[in-house]
């Protein structure tokens, strides 16, 4: 590989703090960054660097330090809008994290249009938060959620989708990137259709926003939901890509301060949007990380972001298939999300967990909020390596070897 | 942190070979428990003489500590009384938690190698969860 090309590079690996943590004097090897990436320096140092020269409230201050604050805390919305192509400005609410955004769809949309006999269409490959905010709005309004079955590789069955979605069908609601099975959803072709059909689609972007380009404006999606911390940003951060026309009929998610313009004692109106969605003092300090992470996902590039993160994924099922008794789910061919799912014969996934641990291998292990789609799978758990750009070849070699004594520990006994 | 206090022998015989495992037939009690985080579910069913536990068996999903403590769990709780089982139980919440003294420990038998999980924090839930399932199984009293 041309070292230029190659994107971890020492230089890449220093920019990761956390990396330099050792365990029982072994180097931490992260393969978990589906659940939460690390974080670069940049972030964090935007972040003590707000809280140390341009900590204060935003939107309320006629002082400059507060109009810094509020200067810093919009210019992440504006970077946002140009990293995802959002076509028009107010388009995108802050939140703390994918499932606030599907929560806040929820509460100020379904809560207001969703009637008696409507129809959700979600799918077998759905994370919790994209299933049980849903469960919770359908019983209440006695709608109904159909799920949109899945084939062994973790495709969407298509032809189920395109005959449920003539049946009328409010909103569609799936994942882009699946966290389970790094596999890819066409979100654009399930846009389109729904659109035809009259219906709204919201896409969980938790796992796409972190692993590959993400074009708003081409995805033609309603909804579109990211976590910020999966994207290199701080914990606490996320945000709702919504259209604008169904933002200002929206009703507001949270009641308080900041999301109103005029207060009497009878009630209230509005503020203008998107500030209407966000009551209260939010995450400043992380919304200000949250932009550097942006900044140097952009330095990198998310075209060689994903080529990595597949790779690195590709390359490990073959690796680790090597080894008797692994199971691999989801498909041997492409895994945009850079996630391999795994089981070591019966081995129980927590087990797996706590010996690659003590080898200083951090890897997920149980359901990863997909219960449902693990009863698909037939399996109670399972083991999930990820991978971002800090991850190395080296890494791969260090779950292998990991895995290795998993099949010593308990080959005796299986 | 040493692998091999966790996975030690006894455990990985239960995990493997688990005691008292399957359905019961007739069963006066039984309770269904779950870990939230990791999935593993397990039934404790069981038949009661007075306030003695005359027979149990149990099924489910679990990895090798929960499935071990619960195979050992059986093996103890069958013939003691509902109070009997509750000291034992204070026990074994405190011998995985590292709070139990090594003098105390002759007594348990098998369920002693649980001791091990109290350097595995995460683990700890998973040796805890067939106790509080059959805790609450005692308690259902349908
Ligand atoms: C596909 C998917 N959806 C939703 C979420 C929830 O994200 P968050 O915990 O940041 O709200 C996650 C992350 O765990 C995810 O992977």
């Amino acid at each position: 590989m041309n070292p230029a090309n190659d994107i971890s590079s020492e230089s890449i690996l220093k920019d990761f703090p956390t990396l330099k943590r050792r365990f029982d004097g072994k180097r931490l090897v992260y393969l978990d960054s589906a659940a939460t990436s690390l974080k670069p320096e940049s972030v964090i140092e935007a972040v003590a660097d707000f809280y140390r020269n341009h900590n204060a409230n935003i939107h309320r201050g006629v002082y400059r330090l507060s109009q810094e604050a509020t200067a810093l805390y919009e210019e992440t919305r504006k970077k946002l809008k140009r990293f995802f192509n959002v076509p028009e400005d107010g388009e995108i609410v802050y939140t703390k994290g994918t499932t606030e955004a599907i929560n806040l769809v929820v509460i100020s949309w379904a809560r207001k249009f969703l009637k008696r006999g409507d129809t959700i269409l979600l799918s077998q490959l759905e994370h919790h938060s994209n299933m049980v905010p849903w469960q919770l709005v359908a019983r209440e309004r006695d709608a109904r959620i159909l799920y949109i079955p899945i084939d062994d590789r973790g495709n969407l069955d298509m032809d189920f989708f395109l005959n449920a979605i003539k049946g009328g069908v409010r909103l569609v609601s799936v994942n882009h990137i699946s966290n389970v099975l790094g596999t890819m959803n066409p979100v654009e072709e399930i846009a389109k259709v729904a659109h035809e059909n009259g219906a709204l689609v919201l896409i969980d972007g938790a796992q796409s926003a972190p692993h590959i380009p993400v074009d708003l404006r081409a995805i033609g999606a309603d909804f579109y939901a990211v976590s910020g911390h999966k994207m290199l940003g701080p914990t606490g951060t996320g945000f709702l890509y919504a259209k604008k026309s169904l933002l200002k009929e929206m009703d507001p998610y949270q009641a308080g301060g900041d999301m109103i313009r005029e207060v009497t004692l009878e009630g209230a109106t509005w503020n203008e949007i998107p500030y209407k969605f966000e009551a209260g003092t939010q995450n400043i300090a992380g919304i200000v990380g949250l932009g550097a992470a942006v900044d140097y996902l952009e330095t990198i590039g998310m075209e060689r972001i994903r080529e990595h993160g597949e790779r690195l994924a590709l390359e490990t099922r073959r690796r680790i298939s090597e080894i008797e008794g692994v199971r691999l789910f989801g498909s041997d061919d492409s895994s945009p999300g850079g996630v391999v799912s795994f089981n070591v014969g019966d081995i129980h996934a927590h087990d797996v967990g706590t010996i690659l641990d003590s080898y200083g291998v951090a890897i997920r292990t149980g359901h990863h909020c997909a219960q449902p789609l693990m009863e698909r799978l037939g399996v109670p758990a399972t083991a999930r390596a990820s991978f971002h750009i800090y991850n190395i070849e080296s890494d791969i070699e260090s779950l292998y070897n990991g895995l290795k004594k998993v099949t010593e520990v308990f080959g005796k006994w299986s | 942190m040493e692998l091999s206090d966790l996975y030690r022998e006894v455990i990985l015989t239960h995990a493997t070979h688990p005691h008292n495992y399957g359905a019961l037939d007739h069963a006066d009690r039984k309770s269904h428990g779950a870990n939230p985080i990791c999935g593993d579910a397990f039934d404790i069913e069981i038949r009661l003489d007075g306030d003695r536990i005359s027979d149990i068996r149990f099924h489910g999903m679990g990895c090798s500590i929960s499935k071990a403590s619960a195979s050992m769990m059986t093996e103890m709780a069958k013939g003691k009384t509902v109070k009997e089982f509750e000291e034992l139980l204070d026990k074994i919440e405190k011998l995985v938690r590292g709070e139990l003294p090594p003098n105390e420990r002759a007594s348990l038998g098998d369920l002693a190698a649980l001791a091990g999980v109290a350097s595995f924090p995460t683990r700890v839930k998973c040796a805890i969860l067939p106790w509080k399932t059959l805790e609450s199984a005692i308690e259902s009293d349908e």
